[in-house]
């Protein structure tokens, strides 16, 4: 195989901004806190920064803060920029900075999510003209939540490959438990299987435990060239193959296997990138939306094989930070809060650079996965500790 | 006060059809005349063979639940919780699904696999492709 471009790029630089529920300040506030932060960390300035990547880019329903907003606020000098809802998840937009730095457009970018959905709007498609095509057939229907799309893909798996909702709490505690070693988290507190079978249900099978918890918050990753390695004040984290694929139909509901979803696509398309296989990865960090997503991710990456994901996760032992495969270690999103995605980049930069404080895992960890998504929207990253 | 809820149907002049048809007491699917294939949503072409002889058709109506979620949380104003919306492979084309809203069936009865058959609720210009257990079940 010839080498893939993206092994030509590296993470220099992480920020993330303040994360709350209500924490009253514009999305480009918090945009600017993280960015600034992100900059700094990889040892350059704004006047370095020749490029912006974003996701989902502005005129959406999905808030936050547009390139557009922090290209002007801080005045950039930009020879790229991009941001755009139709591409491989959220992650897609690192994707895109990913090729963008190798390609020569820009080097080095920054790329950003930022969401403000606890004190702003929820992230939710609306009724009304102009629906997306892709909801059109389910907004009719009272389900304008993801909550309910995904909960028939999880209702589906639990029926063919017999999972159970205590397979899916694993999920939920083990992020709830990893929660209390991240000082941004936002729900700390203890939870006990008990705890989740009797929350409140929200679309069955799931109740409140397994959807994740709208904050207020910022991430920002600064994508270099290798080259600039050696110069990171912070340990360079090389990317090693990026997963892109939709080899399905770009659906919530007309896709071809209702017990996993773009993910399967995107996952084999990451190992086709790569001589590394899954039994290499010292951390994965895999998007908790919703509880049954990081289990379609765990079987999608292959760490079990299809259906295998409620017995791989059930009890946690395996997951847990000393286990064979440390998960969501800052407490992902059900716990750790929605930051769409970049959470678990955040988190895989800082295992890898072993700057993780107190939740740090054992054993150098020198691989980690990343994956968001869900539906159609679907993507990952394998980072490797220093240049792939 | 309306007793069906404001169901956001955003029809166009190709998709009209499935939120209309039901007038006639018959659930119509998009079809390819030249390959004789159904296919969902319409399109403009056939996604089988690309031709342009597309358009609406009559089915029998019947499917089976391929899966469902009973949404216990008010997401949307309107929609009276819980409801069960699922998502119901036609008889025609099982890789077809609708989603839609089981109807006239207790929510512990519901279940994957259960044969189910159209029924239509006026929504002011529209006929809203509803499902409920098979008669004959």
């Amino acid at each position: 195989m010839a080498e893939p471009l993206e092994r030509q790029t590296i993470i220099s630089g992480i920020g993330q901004s303040d994360i709350g529920r209500r924490l009253h300040r514009s999305g480009l506030d918090l945009t600017i806190e993280a960015t600034l932060a992100a900059i700094d960390d990889a040892g350059l300035t704004v006047d370095d920064i020749d490029g912006i990547s974003t996701y989902p880019g502005s005129g959406g329903p999905f808030g936050g803060a547009s390139g557009a907003e922090l290209h002007d606020a801080l005045r950039f000098s930009l020879n790229w920029r991009d941001g755009a809802l139709e591409t491989s998840g959220q992650l897609g937009a690192v994707h895109k900075a990913v090729l963008a730095v190798a390609a020569g457009p820009a080097t080095p970018g920054v790329v950003f999510r930022t969401v403000t959905e606890g004190s702003g709007k929820p992230l939710r498609a609306g009724g009304g003209g102009g629906m997306p095509a892709a909801f059109r057939y389910l907004i009719p229907y009272g389900v304008s939540s993801a909550a309910n799309w995904i909960a028939c893909y999880a209702q589906r798996h639990m029926h063919v490959y017999g999972t159970t909702r205590e397979q899916l709490g694993a999920i939920a505690i083990n992020a709830r438990t990893n929660a209390a070693g991240n000082p941004k988290a936002i729900y700390t507190d203890p939870m006990t299987m008990d705890d989740y079978l009797h929350c409140r249900p929200i679309s069955e099978p799931f109740g409140l435990y397994d959807c994740d918890v709208p904050c207020d918050g910022s991430t920002v990753v600064v994508v270099s060239h290798r080259d600039y390695a050696p110069d990171c004040p912070n340990p360079a984290v090389g990317v090693n193959a990026m997963g892109t694929a939709l080899r399905g139909r770009p659906s919530w509901d007309q896709f071809d296997d209702l017990t996993t979803m773009a993910m399967r696509d995107s996952a084999a398309s990451l190992w086709e990138r790569t001589e590394l296989t899954a039994a290499d990865v010292d951390t994965a960090q895999l998007y908790d939306g919703f509880t049954w997503l990081t289990m379609a991710w765990i079987e999608a990456l292959g760490f079990c094989g299809r259906g295998e994901g409620g017995p791989f996760v059930e009890g946690g032992h395996r997951i847990a930070p000393d286990g064979e495969l440390p998960l969501n270690t800052w407490g992902g999103q059900l716990s750790g809060g929605r930051l769409h995605g970049f959470g678990f980049l955040h988190e895989g930069v800082l295992q890898l650079r072993h700057q993780a404080g107190d939740r740090q895992i054992a054993g150098d960890p020198e691989v980690a996965v990343v994956a968001a998504g869900g539906g159609p929207e679907s993507g990952a990253l394998l980072l490797t500790r220093g240049v792939s | 006060m309306s007793d069906v809820p404001p169901r956001f149907i955003d029809a166009d002049d190709i998709d009209r059809f499935y939120w209309t048809a039901g007038a006639d007491g018959r659930l119509h699917l998009h079809h390819c005349d030249d390959c004789d294939r159904f296919h969902h949503p319409p399109t403009p072409v056939c996604p089988y063979c690309h031709s342009r002889a597309v358009g609406p058709a009559p089915v029998s109506g019947l499917g089976t639940v391929a899966t469902y979620t009973i949404n216990h949380q008010p997401f949307m104003p309107g929609f009276e919780v819980p409801f069960a919306f699922a998502l119901v492979e036609v008889d025609e084309d099982p890789t077809i699904r609708l989603g839609t809203n089981i109807v006239n069936c207790a929510h512990d009865d519901l279940h994957i696999g259960m044969p189910v058959q159209v029924t239509f609720e006026i929504n002011g210009e529209y006929h809203v492709p509803l499902f409920e257990p098979r008669e004959d079940h």
